[in-house]
């Protein structure tokens, strides 16, 4: 190694200037980490910050970075808006989206899997593909004339969007890793291929189908679009509630913070449960987190 | 496939008819069901789109869809200036958001892929701006960018730099969005970076420190190709997000202030569901998907050509 010479060298002549030159280093790594995580934290530190504001303090400039803390926000929003009802909107619509997804999900991953279907998993590319509002020019049509814009059947369906690829598209790898003798085994003893199914590959991929249906109600959850013309006062989901909120009340930014606030720990915190497959889950499996 | 087959002749028989013949068309039975359901969801959507878009129709019942030919493109196409300006928009957005997100993601990724104290909680805190709800997060943006009482303005005022607009603006709006999208999404390529990065092979390295080669050599002759294949993965799924991104516009400037900030997908969809003209917008639609899946081509073409380059 011609570098080892060297190194011996400056070692025996200037031993402190590399030790310097080390320290130094690793100074600069730490400071060019804080220089990034700083704002990427301080987004979340504004907002649970303002939430404790009061209607002055949330406006007063110079910002106030101290200042005499208020729970008032939350118990407004809590009290005096129909904010857990938005929240129970739009937990019927992931949980009732991410268990379709799993019931239409599950069996065709397994059928990928097993008899290498790979066009099937790429058709759902679609769906990753598409535009939004390429599905809901059709939808709003046929969900008018049919009566269903403003129920849960209508967003469960169309979420079923989100659900239903990511349900595909995680679990395909899984069901392939399942080892062959297994199978073989349960096939000559006369099962048939739904009985391995049900039997013997859904209890040996639990993590993985708790991982996607983790990140489909996720998905579901911070849905706009969707919900934003296909639901109404009845269904409102946590999203559209919170923009709604922002154009009704002007800038009470206080309550907009805690109300953000409300609606964002739900979904941080079950992604902190799943972290090793958000990557995956966000790039369709081509990438394992 | 021969193994399933005289697996399954060998086997004994279940008795009923019904299961035997469900069990031998198991491969048809077991995706028919998501089968159909993308078939009604999505290729259904798609197709009636495409249909539409040689049609003019307001919505109304009493008025069926007027068949109009590519009157809609050739207006698209020919007129509309606001389509020509929102797509200027989309491109400067969308390559905007991939250069930035890829080069600092990429950047991010080097700093993590090495071991240092906090590193684990740090990439668990990255994890933060993409799970959190879009809506909620974009409105929390609105509040530290304006330009009055912001927490933006007045740090800018600490090192001595005037106020911006941000995106109450017109000449700074899309600028301000691309802040808050590269804020969302870098660490997601960050995190598809450090994936790939785990499992690259160590022999280059050890046989380039055997050459004398310095961390940068290694980093540009080694490291970038090897990792061209992961990155493209990135920038296809940037790239289709990017193009479509909705949420922190629609919440934030609706587009505006003008027209300032509307990029082609906002504009389908106020064109479709503030002026009701379903025809126009689902022509609109169909170049902009057009566009999408030019986009993904042109990526994965570049990513089997890294791979070859690799092998």
């Amino acid at each position: 190694m011609s570098e080892s010479t060297g190194v011996l060298l400056t070692h025996r002549t200037r031993p402190l200037s590399r030790k310097v030159r080390k320290v130094s280093l690793k100074v600069l790594f730490y400071i060019s980490l804080a220089l990034i995580s700083v704002p990427v934290l301080f987004v979340f530190y504004w907002m649970v910050l303002t939430s404790f504001k009061d209607g002055t303090q949330a406006t007063a400039f110079p910002p106030l970075f101290l200042f005499q803390a208020t729970l008032k926000n939350y118990q407004d929003v809590i009290g005096k808006t129909p904010l857990l009802t938005y929240v129970f909107n739009s937990l019927v619509v992931a949980l009732g989206a991410t268990g379709l997804g799993l019931v239409l999900g599950l069996p065709a991953a397994y059928s990928v899997a097993k008899f290498s279907q790979g066009k099937l998993a790429i058709v759902v590319l679609i769906a990753r593909m598409a535009p939004g509002v390429s599905y809901l020019i059709p939808w709003f049509i046929l969900f008018s004339r049919i009566g269903l814009v403003d129920t849960y059947a209508a967003l469960i369906l169309t979420h079923l969007i989100l659900t239903l690829p990511m349900t595909m598209w995680i679990m395909i790898p899984f069901f392939e890793d399942l080892p062959h003798e297994i199978e073989e085994a349960a096939l000559i003893d006369g099962c048939t291929w739904y009985g391995i199914f049900w039997r013997v590959a859904v209890p040996l991929t639990v993590p993985g189908i708790v991982a996607s249906a983790i990140l489909s109600i996720i998905f579901s959850w911070n849905n706009f679009a969707f919900a934003l013309i296909l639901g109404g006062d009845r269904t409102r989901t946590v999203p559209v509630a919170v923009f709604s909120f922002m154009t009704f009340e002007g800038v009470n930014w206080g309550g907009v913070a805690a109300a953000a606030t409300l609606i964002c720990v739900p979904v941080i915190l079950l992604a902190l449960v799943i972290q090793r497959y958000l990557v995956a889950g966000l790039t369709l499996g081509s990438i394992k987190g | 496939m021969q193994a399933e087959r005289s697996l399954a002749s060998d086997r004994k028989r279940p008795s009923s008819g019904l299961v035997d013949f469900l069990d031998r068309h198991a491969r048809w039975v077991l995706p028919a069901p998501a089968a159909i359901a993308i078939v009604l969801l999505c290729v259904f959507p798609v197709a009636y789109t495409l249909y539409m878009s040689f049609h003019d129709w307001s919505g109304s019942r009493l008025l069926a869809p007027q068949f109009v030919g590519l009157k809609n493109y050739l207006d698209i196409f020919l007129t509309d200036d606001r389509f020509h300006e929102s797509l200027v928009r989309t491109a400067i957005f969308t390559t905007g958001a991939l250069a930035l997100q890829l080069v600092l993601g990429l950047a991010l990724s080097l700093l993590f892929n090495r071991e240092f104290f906090g590193r684990g909680l740090l990439r668990t805190l990255y994890l933060l701006p993409f799970v959190a709800t879009p809506a909620a997060i974009a409105l929390i943006w609105m509040m530290m960018y304006s330009p009055p009482v912001g927490v933006l303005n007045y740090l800018l005022s600490l090192i001595g730099v005037s106020g911006q607009e941000w995106a109450y603006g017109q000449s700074q709006a899309l600028w301000a969005l691309l802040i808050v999208d590269t804020w969302e999404y870098t660490p997601v390529i960050m995190l598809i970076c450090l994936a790939g990065l785990a499992a690259l092979p160590s022999d280059p390295y050890e046989s380039a420190q055997i050459d004398g080669a310095n961390s940068w050599q290694q980093f540009w002759y080694i490291t970038l190709p090897l990792l061209r294949p992961t990155i493209a993965v990135a920038a296809l799924f940037r790239a289709i997000d990017a193009i479509k991104t909705f949420d922190i516009i629609y919440v934030m400037t609706q587009g505006g202030p003008g027209y300032a900030s509307e990029t082609l997908n906002i504009y389908v969809f106020f064109s479709a569901f503030q002026y009701l003209r379903f025809g126009y917008s689902s022509a609109l639609l169909v170049i902009f998907f057009t566009i999408i899946l030019a986009v993904c081509l042109v990526i994965i073409k570049l990513r089997r050509e890294a791979q070859t380059a690799n092998e």
